[in-house]
């Protein structure tokens, strides 16, 4: 089970909770985190990772046990605790103005 | 539904200011999607509960929002906007190349007879449609492919294809407007189109008569004549008489021919609405004054209209997606400014009054009428 907080703008917009929790099958990567959480929540599909090239979008940032994993290979694996549950993956607006 | 609808896109929501046929009080709801950059809201002719809403950010991108039920509940619909084949390069501001990159859509042109086809017309500049509600969208490549595309440059809001007018007699005829291409029109239901710039003259640009390259900010057109255009160009009004295959300037004695919006009122064809702004740099009215000018000539001639509106220290703009008119008679007439004012006119433009004052900032205005 993986937990995921969302910006509070993304929450609104998947009417989602604070906290999202997802299995997902396999290895808990960036990649397969997000695909999970676009197949639960389809209205997310863009707002995280472009939609054409399925980039991180530049203003959107992960953090999860006190390290940014921004500049991570979409398919490395996420820290274990957020693997095991015990961490949840931030997905976070970066402070960019607004 | 009795009444007026009038739908206003802002900086950081949208609002549905509603009232019944007197226009006087105004009921408020919103804001909806607060927080986000809605662009621009437009209902279906064919059904007025269905709008369509371009919700946008610079974190999160682009949504496209519609509702069945005029506004009271949404659903988001699809936003997967991708350019058919290599995207190619269009100008930078400082005359590189650069590859056309989707950044969000600015305008939203439902279809006059199908709630379910709707035309999107976004930055990085091109246009698409959509013929099932919104739920998938297909570029109509013609525009871009034309030829002059990588002579294209951004305006200084990004380089936007703003406006789409959709011939209400010839279905197959269509016009759009590009900051910084210009206006072009299609003959044939978007496949093809060709530029229409023949009059325009504008100094920042190399050849001040080029074929693209103009930066228009607004066209309008009366439906009883859609031969004849209206446009508030970066600088200068300017009018066609020949579905725009040239142009004749109409700036006559207004105080500044810099500005963004142009509206025609809905039973009189000649008569015709802008707001002058003092300059490119200084991007609000002239001596402080917002001044809506009419011209019941089809241009050349106009007359200030300020009963109702500040007339000292006043230093808003009025965007060019933010003005519109109801049909009722008289002709209401409605904008929206920067201060997140949204002024409305029941007199055809004779006096204003405040609808709402402290919104945030107006993007889009666009009205219903429920006679």
């Amino acid at each position: 089970m993986i937990r995921i907080i969302l910006p509070p703008q993304l929450r609104t917009l998947a009417h989602a909770g604070n906290e999202v929790t997802l299995d997902v099958a396999g290895p808990a990567t960036q990649r397969a985190v997000l695909d999970a959480l676009e197949m639960h929540y389809p209205v997310l599909r863009g707002t995280i990772r472009d939609q054409a090239t399925r980039q991180r979008r530049p203003r959107v940032r992960f953090f999860a046990c006190a390290e940014d994993l921004s500049l991570e290979p979409p398919d490395a694996p996420l820290p274990e605790a957020v693997a095991a549950g015990t961490e949840p993956l931030l997905i976070v607006a970066a402070i960019s103005g607004g | 539904m009795n009444g007026i609808r009038v739908l206003v896109g802002t900086r950081k929501g949208a609002f549905i200011l509603t009232a019944d046929n007197e226009r006087r009080h105004w009921d408020v709801s919103g804001p909806h999607f607060g927080g986000w950059e809605i662009y621009h809201i437009k209902g279906s002719p064919a059904d007025p509960d269905r709008l369509y809403a371009s919700q946008t950010s610079s974190w999160f991108g682009q949504v496209l929002q519609r509702s069945d039920d005029g506004g009271r509940t949404w659903e988001a619909a699809g936003n997967a906007f991708e350019y058919e084949g290599e995207p190619g390069t269009h100008q930078w501001y400082d005359g590189t190349a650069r590859p056309w990159e989707f950044k969000r859509v600015w305008h939203l042109e439902p279809s006059r007879t199908d709630p379910e086809t709707v035309y999107a017309g976004v930055e990085d500049a091109a246009l698409f449609r959509s013929t099932d509600g919104g739920h998938t969208w297909r570029e109509l490549a013609g525009l871009r492919g034309h030829g002059s595309g990588p002579q294209w440059q951004p305006g200084a809001g990004g380089m936007c294809l703003h406006t789409i007018l959709l011939d209400p007699v010839d279905p197959a005829r269509m016009y759009i407007a590009i900051s910084a291409a210009g206006a072009f029109r299609s003959d044939d239901a978007g496949a093809s189109w060709q530029p229409i710039n023949r009059g325009l003259k504008s100094e920042y640009i190399p050849d001040p008569t080029a074929e693209v390259g103009h930066c228009v900010h607004r066209i309008a057109m009366h439906p009883s004549r859609p031969q004849v255009l209206f446009m508030q160009k970066h600088w200068d009004v300017m009018r066609s008489d020949d579905a725009g295959a040239s142009w004749h300037e109409i700036s006559g004695n207004l105080p500044s021919d810099f500005g963004f919006v142009i509206e025609v009122h809905a039973h009189e064809p000649e008569t015709l609405y802008v707001v002058p702004i003092k300059s490119d740099t200084e991007h609000y009215p002239p001596d402080g004054r917002l001044r809506v000018y009419r011209s019941r000539t089809g241009g050349n001639e106009w007359e200030p209209l300020s009963s109702g509106l500040p007339q000292q220290n006043c230093y808003v703009n009025v965007l060019r997606d933010a003005m519109a008119v109801d049909t009722l008679d008289p002709c209401g007439v409605y904008f929206g400014t920067t201060g997140g004012q949204v002024y409305a006119s029941s007199d055809a433009g004779d006096s204003w009054t405040p609808i709402v004052r402290d919104l945030p900032s107006v993007l889009s205005v666009e009205v219903q009428t429920f006679p």
